[in-house]
């Protein structure tokens, strides 16, 4: 194996401190631009003086802005996201303790989309043109225009209230509790991922299919069977990698609302319910560690691209 | 020897997907402009008025007198679907037509000037973009409050990067180009030449797009919406109608039902439009 | 008897309802062991030709007709699909101009080789393997033992076209189509190819169709010749027969065309006019627009002939 390739995993987290830094900045000044004394926003009803006296020392509140900054760095690097006004405790525990439900719904999600999309994307391209590829066009193009929420809602209804199939809502306790729960979740989301990927999947397959060295293949005399698993597929799937990552974005956007939706008890909601409660630490909290981790995603793929394509250098 | 390479007829017609864009783009056409009539003549269409409410007729199911039915409020669900068009249309168009206007200006601006300025630029959206979308629109409509104000706001704030992106890659190639540089020897001022020559170029990429975007603002602000920063009750939005129908999806399933189809069919409206345009443009090319 | 009979082969086009020949009923054969140059001009239906041969069109649109063509006596019009694909790699094979696109990029070129070789042989993994291994010995790549795991890309242009030949040759194929093997390469990668596919038909008594527009090619390296115009054959024969004595026009014009020709004349001979579109033929011979001997008979009927499709041949072998 070519180590040599992957030198660039060393170069590439340095080159990413410039976006971690300018993502605290957004939501630095995101927190600030509460209108209103921030001392009080922050603490709401438990604005005493004395704990106001505390949090304007402990963030700068009186300093100029940019040494604000400083503070909100230092303790950030300390780990200190501030204190949930609702829960309590502190943001960054609150958020470590509730990130398994979103983690198991973003994965679970992305697993069970690539279930339904690449045999969906590989009968569309084999059959291009025909009634199949033409359905399944017509699924996607419907599916991309389908409120996430209200798909949700409708499998709801027919899964969990005519069929009693899954449960309506809620997160369970064992293992196999949770799984239960959240497959109707997984599947919203899986559905709608489904159709970004179905029509890019689909593309690049058709694409592969009239590749140079496929007619090559086909000219060895293998199967059109073969052709497609060991020529097309593989081919077909680094840029599905590369979409994958960029879609993460909108990956997490959904399970907000879906956590919504089926009441799961994910970081999600936690923005969700920190939103309506003015608990501005939390939002500022969830709303970093999400783009930290869209980072770190994208990051991940391109490791990955690098690992698929033996073509790709990157120094 | 000469030779000309012989455009076999046959291979033009090699095309994947619905043979005809203009026919899909047709269809998307249609369904807006039915929308659009619906959404305009509203008040002469819909048979109830929106907001009235009337308990004595709260949670019937679909028939003739109300063909969508009734919410637990006894108001009509189909007088709320058409009246609510009006919301969702300025919603899918609005929250396009500011991020395309900043973010066509600024990537422009970047792409032609380059330089540092244009690097400050990428980072900016490098950062914008690492945030997810509804997530950020969410954390700025926090501070600003719940209310479709806000939300064109938080749009503009946060969705020009895509067409930053977009105009600055196309301005970055014309502006090597020859008629860039014809422009330039004639003694045209960098705006005119931005302006008046590179950007009119530049803009089809942006169009498309912007179609395709109108379908993803949609399905946001109905988003936005249902967890309620949206619009505010009792205006009927086709997003808050299925957030008030979900509370009641074991009994009455057709409050969430029709608000939630006629965002489907809007949003289908937009894509097949968008697909079409592109293939036709595609052909030309 | 030839290996290879081809007999009235056509490829027709179905567009909008409409048919439009592209290969007009080619017939030849082709003996064990020889190298037979099909020659012609971009869009004169060469590699259309051979890709009927290998009924592998690239668009459902196309289909092959043909009285006959036998291929070790088996006839491979009558053949259904499943039956074709055991001709095609272990019987026909065929390597294309570019190596870099038709290799697949994401596999490594030992399990490119082996695939054909564990196909069209039944041999294992390891077998294939070592097998691939000796493939890559005998188009000359060097260090064969450590480049059968290498990808493509890691190859430079010659030795990616050596390497797309081990391909096609790990099948063990009678016949092998060469489509403009070297018209993408510099002129000594050129000369060293040319040499292996002599040298492999002298190994292995591998006939060889060669397809290419250079006419010196041709002259290096077949030792039969035919050209294609618009879709027909117009002339046929022993190499030095064909370049020496040609008897078509078309022929003549080509070989006047070679700036060795044209010493003593200050500019390049050219044949004047444009091949024509395939959905516009002119009456009569394909060539009579730009033919210099056109007669009356050439804008009635189409030539037929074996050695030479023309109306008025010009002079015969003395």
């Amino acid at each position: 194996m070519n180590l040599a390739r992957y030198r660039f995993v060393l170069s590439r987290p340095p080159q990413l401190l410039p976006v971690l830094f300018g993502i605290s900045l957004i939501t630095f000044v995101l927190v600030r631009s509460i209108p209103g004394d921030p001392a009080r926003a922050l603490l709401g009803s438990r604005s005493t003086p004395d704990a106001l006296l505390k949090i304007r020392a402990q963030y700068g509140l009186d300093q100029p802005l940019w040494l604000q900054y400083f503070y909100f760095l230092k303790n950030l690097l300390k780990g200190d996201l501030g204190q949930s006004l609702l829960y309590k405790v502190d943001a960054l525990k609150l958020i470590v303790t509730r990130i398994e439900p979103t983690l198991v719904l973003v994965l679970g999600s992305v697993l069970l989309a690539l279930l339904i999309a690449l045999p969906l994307a590989t009968l569309a391209a084999r059959n291009q043109g025909r009634w199949a590829d033409n359905l399944i066009r017509v699924f996607t193009t419907v599916g991309l225009g389908m409120p996430a929420f209200w798909l949700g809602l409708m499998l709801i209804l027919l899964l969990s209230v005519q069929w009693g199939l899954f449960p309506v809502s809620g997160y369970g306790r064992t293992w196999l509790d949770k799984a239960h729960h959240m497959v109707l979740p997984c599947l919203t989301i899986a559905l709608a991922l489904s159709a970004v990927l179905v029509r890019n999947l689909r593309a690049s397959m058709l694409m592969e299919l009239q590749a140079d060295h496929v007619t090559a293949a086909r000219a060895r005399g293998l199967s059109e069977a073969a052709v497609f698993r060991r020529h097309v597929l593989p081919n077909s799937l680094v840029p599905a990698v590369n979409l994958l990552a960029v879609n993460i974005g909108w990956l997490i956007s959904g399970t907000v609302v879906i956590e919504s939706l089926f009441a799961i008890p994910g970081i999600g909601q936690l923005l969700v319910r920190g939103i309506f409660t003015r608990d501005y630490m939390v939002v500022q909290g969830v709303a970093m560690v999400l783009a930290c981790a869209t980072v770190v995603v994208n990051f991940l793929a391109d490791v990955a691209t690098v690992a698929l394509d033996p073509r790709v250098n990157m120094r | 020897m000469s030779s000309r390479p012989l455009i076999a007829p046959w291979r033009l017609r090699l095309r994947f997907g619905f043979r005809n864009g203009r026919l899909t783009a047709a269809w998307g056409l249609s369904i807006l402009l039915a929308w659009f009539g619906l959404a305009l003549f509203a008040p002469w269409i819909a048979p109830y008025d929106p907001i009235a409410q009337n308990t004595d007729i709260s949670l019937l199911g679909p028939h003739l007198a109300h063909p969508f039915g009734t919410d637990n409020y006894g108001r009509d669900i189909l007088s709320r679907v058409i009246w609510g068009a009006r919301i969702d249309l300025q919603l899918a168009i609005i929250g396009v037509i500011f991020p395309f206007m900043i973010g066509t200006f600024i990537g422009a601006v970047s792409g032609y000037i380059g330089g540092r300025f244009d690097s400050l630029c990428m980072r900016v959206i490098d950062v914008v973009l690492a945030f997810p979308f509804l997530v950020l629109m969410l954390a700025i409509m926090a501070i600003l409050g719940p209310g479709l104000k806000s939300f064109y706001i938080a749009m503009a704030l946060v969705g020009w990067v895509s067409y930053a992106r977009l105009i600055r890659s196309q301005i970055l190639v014309l502006k090597e180009s020859d008629f860039a540089l014809a422009a330039k020897s004639l003694g045209f001022g960098h705006g005119r030449i931005l302006f008046r020559h590179l950007l009119p170029n530049a803009l089809f990429g942006s169009i498309v797009f912007s179609m395709s975007d109108a379908v993803l603002v949609l399905l946001n602000g109905a988003a936005v919406s249902y967890l309620g920063l949206g619009v505010q009750p009792p205006t009927a939005e086709w997003g808050t109608m299925v957030a008030e129908g979900q509370a009641f999806i074991t009994t009455a399933w057709w409050i969430c039902t029709f608000p939630g189809l006629a965002i489907v069919t809007l949003a289908m409206g937009f894509s097949l439009l968008a697909d079409g345009v592109a293939q036709v443009l595609g052909e030309r090319s | 008897m030839s290996l290879l009979q081809v007999r009235d082969l056509s490829v027709i086009a179905n567009n909008a309802g409409r048919d439009v020949t592209l290969v007009d009923r080619v017939s030849f054969d082709l003996a064990e062991g020889e190298i037979l140059g099909l020659v012609g001009e971009s869009g004169s239906g060469k590699t259309m030709a051979c890709r009927g041969l290998m009924r592998l069109l690239p668009s459902p649109g196309l289909r092959v007709q043909g009285a006959a063509v036998r291929l070790a006596g088996q006839d491979l019009l009558q053949l259904d699909e499943a039956g074709m694909r055991a001709v095609r790699g272990g019987q026909l094979g065929m390597i294309f101009q570019n190596p870099s696109s038709h290799l697949d990029p994401l596999m490594r070129i030992g399990e490119q080789i082996a695939e054909g070789i564990r196909l069209h042989q039944g041999a294992s993994k390891k077998d294939a393997r070592l097998a691939a291994i000796d493939v890559l010995r005998q188009v000359g790549i060097p260090d064969p033992q450590a480049r059968v795991d290498n990808y493509p890309h890691e190859f430079s242009g010659g030795m990616r076209q050596r390497a797309m030949i081990a391909v096609a040759l790990g099948c063990k194929p009678k016949v092998l189509i060469a489509d403009e093997p070297t018209t993408a390469l510099d002129v000594t990668v050129q000369a060293q190819i040319l040499r292996l596919l002599l040298a492999l038909r002298d190994r292995h008594g591998l006939s060889i169709i060669m397809i290419t527009h250079d006419l010196g090619v041709v002259a290096q390296t077949c030792d039969s010749i035919a050209v294609m115009y618009a879709g027909r054959l117009c002339e046929h024969g022993n190499k030095y027969d064909v370049l020496a004595h040609p008897q078509h026009p078309y022929t003549a014009g080509l070989i006047d065309c070679q700036p060795a020709h044209s010493s003593g004349h200050a500019l390049l001979r050219t044949i004047a006019g444009q091949p024509p579109l395939l959905d516009a033929l002119p009456a009569g011979c394909r060539f009579n627009p730009r033919c210099p001997q056109v007669g009356a008979l050439c804008t009635e009927r189409l030539p037929e002939g074996v050695r030479v499709a023309c109306h008025y041949p010009l002079g015969a072998r003395p």
